[in-house]
């Protein structure tokens, strides 16, 4: 391995190994994804053309607020107990740090959130072309989630709340995630293109790509503050 | 491995506040300097200014190594070995896990970690029995030690020290002393906030 992916490979890992010992992983994700989506059918009704129309952007509104809940501690709990400090005395860049916390916390909620939504998307009654579709769209969009999730989890990790203000903070810049991705089981299930699937992958690219050097910036600044 | 540490009219500054104003020192190679005053007096800023975390209002901090002037923060960085008021471990991971970690995150798989390796570093340190144990068991002078045994396994040159001493039982104090004896005798550096003397007829700087 090259001198520097093993740093990078040690930190995905560790975040990985945290996620699964200490709790906000893929369990608590999944778990809030799966009753979300069966409380919204129990609310509407039984109505199977509303449920189908209204499927794709209620798992995807439920896909986003359930990969929220372990964003708070991404960096928080590093910055609480002084490893931040060692990571930023470390050989790996604060952007790569960044990169690594990203990706490991797409690997414990964005991946799974994407693998169960075949299953959810039955309670809507989605087709199947709609179901993949959903599938495709949770699976490219759901990096730009953790990534913009990323900037707002630096910019708040000092502040003993800031689990709370995270969310507004991170919900109005996913508004284009939401947007589009919905919209790609949306073309699937009128026939009619609509270009989502270029402007979901676009944004997520973008988001992916500059989250963390903005997110390694906020770092800095917290802790020289 | 021929390193001077030295700061010019250094103003230490947080928020509005000026903790210290126009420090000077130079710390050369084997030396050690125990930073000492009173409870808010600035020495964790003063620490955390010369490992690059906080920026310098006025003043300069530079690292001579190999004849080369280094005083960008962040390349600074590089070249401390860092031991925090907190011991940023994770409870769920054992003393070993630990250590693994922490050479990797530092680029040293191959030799660094080897279990040969962490077994020295544990008895050098005194953690041995407890090496399979998730830290959440350890107690708050183990997990001061399980820190020193990180500062070794890094073999950074420029120990940054805060509060070395804390929550250390008298053995453990005695085995702060020695390390840092140790690191000096290798060409090392050592910066310590401390209330009580490093052992070592070391220099004191008041701040």
């Amino acid at each position: 391995m090259t001198p520097y992916f093993m740093p990078f490979w040690a930190l995905l890992t560790r975040d990985l190994r945290l996620s699964v010992r200490e709790g906000g992983g893929a369990a608590l994700a999944l778990g809030f994804f799966a009753l979300v989506a069966t409380l919204v059918p129990l609310g509407v009704g039984s109505d199977l053309m509303l449920l189908a129309k209204v499927g794709g952007g209620v798992l995807w509104v439920a896909a986003v607020l359930a990969a929220l809940l372990s964003l708070d501690r991404l960096f928080q709990a590093d910055y609480e107990d002084g490893s931040l400090d060692l990571i930023t005395l470390s050989p790996l860049s604060l952007e790569g740090a960044a990169a690594a916390k990203i990706t490991a916390h797409w690997l414990s909620t964005g991946l799974p959130l994407t693998l169960l939504s075949p299953v959810l998307s039955v309670l809507f009654g989605l087709s199947g072309p709609a179901t993949l579709a959903l599938a495709l769209s949770l699976a490219i969009g759901t990096p730009a989630v953790s990534a913009v999730g990323a900037i707002g989890a630096s910019l708040t990790l000092s502040l003993r709340r800031g689990g709370l203000i995270l969310p507004l903070i991170v919900l109005p810049l996913l508004v284009p995630a939401v947007i589009f991705g919905a919209g790609m089981v949306v073309a699937v299930q009128t026939g009619l293109a609509n270009g989502a699937l270029g402007l979901l992958a676009a944004f997520s690219l973008a988001a992916t790509l500059l989250s963390p050097f903005v997110a390694a910036m906020a770092v800095r600044l917290n802790l020289a503050g | 491995m021929i390193t001077t540490l030295t700061a010019e009219k250094l103003t230490v500054q947080r928020g509005s506040r000026r903790l210290v104003e126009g420090l000077s020192f130079t710390v050369k190679a084997g030396q050690a300097l125990a930073l000492e005053g009173a409870n808010g007096a600035g020495k964790t800023s003063l620490l955390r200014l010369i490992a690059g975390f906080l920026p310098a209002a006025a003043g300069a901090v530079t690292l001579l190594q190999d004849g080369r002037e280094i005083s960008e923060p962040e390349e600074r960085g590089r070249f401390v070995g860092w031991l925090g008021h907190h011991d940023a471990l994770k409870a769920s991971f054992t003393v070993s896990e630990q250590l693994t970690f922490f050479g990797k995150l530092n680029g040293r798989s191959g030799d660094g970690t080897t279990l040969l390796e962490q077994a020295h570093l544990l008895e050098q340190i005194g953690l041995t029995r407890q090496a399979e144990l998730p830290c959440r068991y350890l107690s708050a002078g183990q997990r001061r030690r399980l820190a020193l045994a990180r500062l070794l396994l890094t073999g950074r040159p420029l120990w940054l020290l805060d509060e070395p001493f804390a929550a250390l039982d008298t053995a453990g104090k005695a085995l702060v002393a020695r390390l840092i004896a140790l690191h000096c005798g290798q060409g090392g550096i050592v910066l310590a906030a401390t209330h009580e003397p490093l052992g070592l007829g070391n220099e004191v700087l008041r701040l």
